[in-house]
């Protein structure tokens, strides 16, 4: 099986590669997001302890 | 021997268990989507033949679709627990599961609509086990527009719970919603399927991305309840230490 013929998929490479893709895709933009939103959190509680410190 | 199983009920003690445990299931679900993808494409060519290529799409589907009603009852499952035994941390996972729940039901939907324009000839239909499916996703969304829109947490955690729970009852329709087999009492598009009617190789490709995708589905919940329990218990002495310490 080449290349092109894999990518094709008989025709259907769209159909497969739009529902194989967007699987892809949220799974990675998911794990992304929660790992930034654990750096925003902890940067938050960072910033809130030191004005606690301040005052 | 006995051990105390409410050890773990705490967030304190959860936290870091759940930060240990995230990298194996991370592993383990990357493992096993290399392993079922790899069978997927390489190990089906002589049963998916030029015409039949469309099927690969079912690789992702069905394992999407069993996550998005599986963890649909996972959080219904944290969520009485809450409710029975008023445990924090119960709410917590139940709303963790939440989001990864909706994103998989997304998916099914997505990759449904694909699998339908290819064999059925239409992106939609007002199919049971579609409209089924497309009111979970509508299900995940208010229990989490519900969560996020009462400032009580205690109250916001029982009143989602609730949702969720009354919510379950579209579980069992999704899953029975298939044509009848005389075509005059019913008709779907969705058919009657069983596992061992299946060929091997596609049988073990499903099995195996169904694996991948639940050991992700509990990665991503133990990376979010890490995030909520830092949110929720932010004012708790060993999150300001803690964060103290991560400076």
């Amino acid at each position: 099986m080449s290349l092109s013929e894999f990518i094709s998929m008989g025709g259907y490479g769209f159909y497969v590669w739009m529902s194989f893709g967007m699987t892809a895709l949220l799974i990675t933009a998911e794990v992304v997001y929660v790992k930034h939103q654990r750096k925003q959190i902890l940067r938050r509680l960072q910033r809130m302890a030191q004005l606690n410190a301040e005052v | 021997m006995s051990i105390n199983w409410f050890k773990y009920s705490s967030p304190q003690t959860f936290y870091p268990l759940a930060g240990k445990m995230t990298p194996w299931f991370n592993w383990i679900a990357g493992i096993l989507a290399v392993v079922g993808l790899y069978w997927g494409f390489f190990e089906t060519p002589h049963i998916l033949s030029e015409q039949k290529q469309y099927y690969r799409i079912l690789f992702v589907h069905v394992p999407a679709a069993w996550m998005s009603m599986w963890l649909y009852l996972m959080m219904v499952g944290w969520a009485v627990v809450g409710l029975i035994f008023n445990t924090r941390l119960s709410f917590m996972m139940a709303a963790s599961i939440a989001p990864s729940g909706a994103i998989f039901t997304f998916l099914t939907l997505w990759t449904g609509a694909f699998w339908g324009q290819t064999s059925w000839g239409t992106w939609w239909d007002w199919d049971p086990r579609m409209t089924s499916e497309l009111i979970l996703l509508f299900l995940y969304v208010g229990y989490m527009a519900l969560q996020s829109a009462i400032d009580d947490t205690r109250r916001a955690d029982r009143a989602s719970a609730l949702l969720a729970l009354v919510g379950a009852i579209c579980i069992p329709i999704i899953y029975w919603s298939v044509n009848c087999p005389d075509p005059n009492e019913c008709t779907a598009l969705h058919q009657q399927s069983s596992m061992s009617a299946v060929e091997p190789n596609i049988r073990i490709a499903w099995l195996i991305m169904v694996f991948s995708f639940w050991m992700y589905a509990f990665a991503i919940a133990f990376m979010r309840v890490r995030n909520v329990i830092l949110e929720r218990e932010r004012n708790a002495a060993w999150v300001t230490e803690l964060v103290g310490r991560k400076k």
